[in-house]
């Protein structure tokens, strides 16, 4: 909230010595993708206030909440993380394949494959060190979640399939996958009302950045997200990506191997979402079971569109989502809201955020004209 | 102006709560206002699980010096972690309640670990001597009241073939799938019940499925462990079915239909850990108990139950409140005619063997896989 506050006061301050109109003919787009999400947030929280307020609270003490809730302590600080942390890597894998114009939306089914091949590879590794362990586990669930989205870029290229639809679908096989396995073949007899799959072993967990309780799964999801940005930005693959998202016609006449390029891009978008499974493993529950389909995916996309798909715009917008569900609990113990309340002011963002895509190019203030 | 005002009071409280359970251990702070907090799974009103517990905690509420925190859909990832840490750091609880099967382990354990000055009380999870000690797990044999259940719909019956709306083959489950069919071959033996596995504890299309598909082929009563009963429940009653109940008393929803359930006493169990606490005596590590030790209970008998039913069923509630009856005694077979249990072996409530539980009994229609 603060921080957008602040966004916005930036970005003022930025128009104000704008007497030159060549600044505002330069810098006008960039204050935009700043001014333009800022105020569609603060007119969201705006709305959400006004409907806590017919529910009889004082949206004054909601504010106040979730800003305690979500950075208002070190301790919030690092609940916030540790929630934004998972839906930054499944954010990348809705908003790679989105320079190429595909909406992938199954992240979730990434997730749970790329934790299931972590898994495996943890449980055939158990005689190696823990850096082999863990190293083979990265690989193996960013192989698997990578196959998995490779599976929707695959039937979109060669056979037509809508991906979205493809993807979508490809997440109920992925749980029923995980299901079958973590019941029948891979499950530890010793987990009776529980089915998982056996533990990883202690040793084999990759545990906290020191000095914090926040897993290294939020270093894995910042190293993705720049990653992505420099690959998108500031590469000819990147820009290849971008040119055959801005017209696929266009770029198979200049000899762009777009079947090359989608295939990629799904694989690297699903190794995200695979990576965020096997952080769920090796930092979180230590094993496979039915607890790891709870929607981090689902979010995911949320995040990759309230970012515009921009990589490294995921990064904050993780974090505020982050801090939105790490104040949930605060609202629902401090002012008796129902846990549907956060969902309800994620959705008043949502829409928010979307109609203001109307905006851009039309604010003739930052066009440099008087 | 307004906005500065209310932060700083409400930082002087939090920081005053902050400084108050950091200072303070345990006992000291019960002695004063108590804040316990309670993690659901799912929703607090949702007929099932979670209300049952939500109930235990509003029977808290009533008492003196005591205040109640709840936080509902909580999933069991590290979420239950931040969500129990918040309760301590921001709201200066001392006593947690997390409620839901899979956040034992590793999320209490870790917790427990982490916070020992708090006390955590688990609901369902196997407590063992290398656990921390600031943990406890408690449960109810919650089989006795669907034995209670069984009998009174095996009297019901008219067709003698009974339905069970399951969400997993899991031990607990198929234990109270058993009772219920041992229960209601004791009113009538040749009863059947037939059983449906939906697959996960929360699957609303598939328990309506399910209720439809088994009245379709001729049951007339049913019962269910699913989290939330409400639809198999509603289902059910429109299509002039009997039901039994399961987690709470779910007669509001249909008053007609409703014969008796199993039903969690958890207002009966919270207060009294609470008085153990603040008397000063620890309550045990491993906490179990039936109808005798009023950790489940069974729901009134509706206006359908006949005085032949509810004589029996009285009956053996009596025994079981006498503490002398065993529901899984031998001979008893699966069904597929293996004998599970040998004769002259009796399996009491306590039995360890019992939570292995991999069979359905015969008179069970369907199977574990």
């Amino acid at each position: 909230m603060t921080t957008e506050a602040a966004d916005s006061v930036q970005a003022a301050a930025a128009i104000a010595p704008a007497a030159d109109p060549r600044f505002l003919q330069r810098h006008g787009a960039r204050i935009e993708y700043v001014l333009i999400p800022g105020a569609a947030l603060l007119a969201a929280l705006a709305a959400f206030g006004g409907f806590i307020a017919l529910y009889g609270k004082n949206p004054l003490d909601l504010y106040f909440y979730m800003y305690y809730g979500a950075f208002g302590t070190w301790f919030s600080w690092q609940n916030t993380l540790t929630r934004a942390a998972p839906l930054i890597l499944t954010a990348l894998c809705t908003a790679l394949p989105a320079q190429l114009g595909m909406v992938i939306i199954g992240g979730e089914g990434a997730l749970l494959i790329g934790a299931l091949a972590a898994t495996s590879a943890a449980l055939a590794l158990q005689a190696m060190p823990p850096l082999v362990v863990q190293l083979a586990m990265v690989c193996a669930g960013m192989a698997g979640g990578g196959l998995w989205i490779l599976l929707s870029g695959g039937l979109r290229h060669y056979r037509g399939v809508n991906e979205t639809i493809s993807s979508l679908l490809l997440v109920y096989i992925a749980l029923a996958i995980l299901n079958h396995l973590v019941e029948g073949a891979m499950r530890d007899p010793a987990s009776l009302n529980k089915p998982s799959t056996r533990e990883i072993g202690a040793a084999n967990m990759i545990g906290s950045i020191p000095g914090t309780d926040v897993h290294w799964g939020l270093v894995f999801g910042l190293i993705a997200a720049v990653a992505s940005y420099i690959l998108i930005y500031h590469t000819t693959f990147g820009f290849a990506a971008r040119v055959a998202g801005g017209n696929i016609r266009a770029a198979k006449i200049v000899g762009l191997s777009v079947g090359k390029l989608i295939l990629t891009i799904c694989f690297l978008a699903g190794s995200c979402a695979g990576l965020a499974g096997m952080v769920e493993v090796a930092a979180v529950q230590g094993r496979t079971n039915a607890n790891l389909a709870v929607g981090y995916g689902f979010t995911g996309i949320l995040v990759a569109f309230l970012a515009r798909q921009n990589p490294l715009a995921i990064i904050p917008v993780a974090i505020l989502l982050g801090g939105l569900n790490a104040s949930g609990g605060l609202l629902q113990r401090r002012l008796g809201l129902p846990d549907a309340s956060v969902l309800v002011l994620q959705g008043i963002i949502f829409v928010f955020v979307l109609a203001s895509d109307a905006l851009y190019g039309r604010l003739s203030l930052l066009k440099g004209k008087s | 102006m307004d906005f500065g005002r209310i932060s700083r009071r409400h930082l002087l409280q939090g920081g005053a709560a902050l400084t108050l359970s950091a200072a303070t251990g345990l006992r000291p702070a019960l002695a004063a206002e108590t804040t316990i907090g309670f993690v659901y799974v799912g929703s607090r009103d949702d007929y099932g699980y979670n209300q049952a517990h939500a109930q235990g905690a509003a029977a808290l509420k009533k008492l003196a010096g005591i205040k109640v925190i709840e936080e509902e859909k909580v999933p069991e990832t590290d979420a239950v972690e931040k969500t129990i840490e918040s309760m301590i750091n921001l709201d200066g609880a001392t006593l947690l309640f997390p409620t839901s099967f899979g956040y034992y382990n590793p999320h209490v354990l870790k917790m427990a670990a982490k916070y020992p000055k708090n006390r955590f009380e688990h609901c369902g999870g196997l407590w063992s001597e290398k656990d921390p000690k600031n943990a406890g797990s408690y449960f109810g044999y919650i089989d006795e009241a669907q034995y209670i259940s069984g009998i009174v719909a095996g009297h019901t019956s008219k067709s003698g073939k009974l339905g069970f709306v399951a969400a997993k083959p899991i031990p607990q489950v198929l234990r109270n799938i058993n009772a219920f069919t041992l229960g209601a071959r004791l009113a009538n033996p040749s009863a059947t019940t037939q059983v449906i596995f939906t697959g996960d504890w929360s699957m609303p299309v598939k328990e309506a499925e399910a209720t439809n598909s088994l009245i379709d082929q001729g049951v007339d009563v049913l019962t269910c462990h699913v989290d939330g009963p409400k639809t198999m429940v509603e289902n059910a009653a429109r299509r002039g079915a009997f039901v039994c109940g399961y987690h709470v008393n779910q007669s509001p929803l249909a008053p007609k239909a409703y014969l008796t359930g199993a039903e969690w006493n958890w207002e009966a169990l919270y207060p009294k850990f609470v008085k153990m606490i603040q008397s000063g005596e620890s309550i045990p590590n491993f906490y179990r108990g039936g109808l005798k030790e009023e950790i489940v209970k069974v729901s009134p008998y509706g206006e359908a139950v006949t005085d032949e039913a509810k004589k029996h069923a009285e009956e053996i509630k009596a025994k079981f409140m006498a503490g002398d009856y065993v529901i899984f005694k031998g001979t008893i077979k699966d069904n597929k005619g293996n004998t599970v249990i040998a004769e002259g072996t009796s399996r009491g409530q306590q039995d360890a063997e019992l939570e292995k539980m991999d069979y359905l009994v015969e008179g069970v229609l369907g199977a574990t896989s």
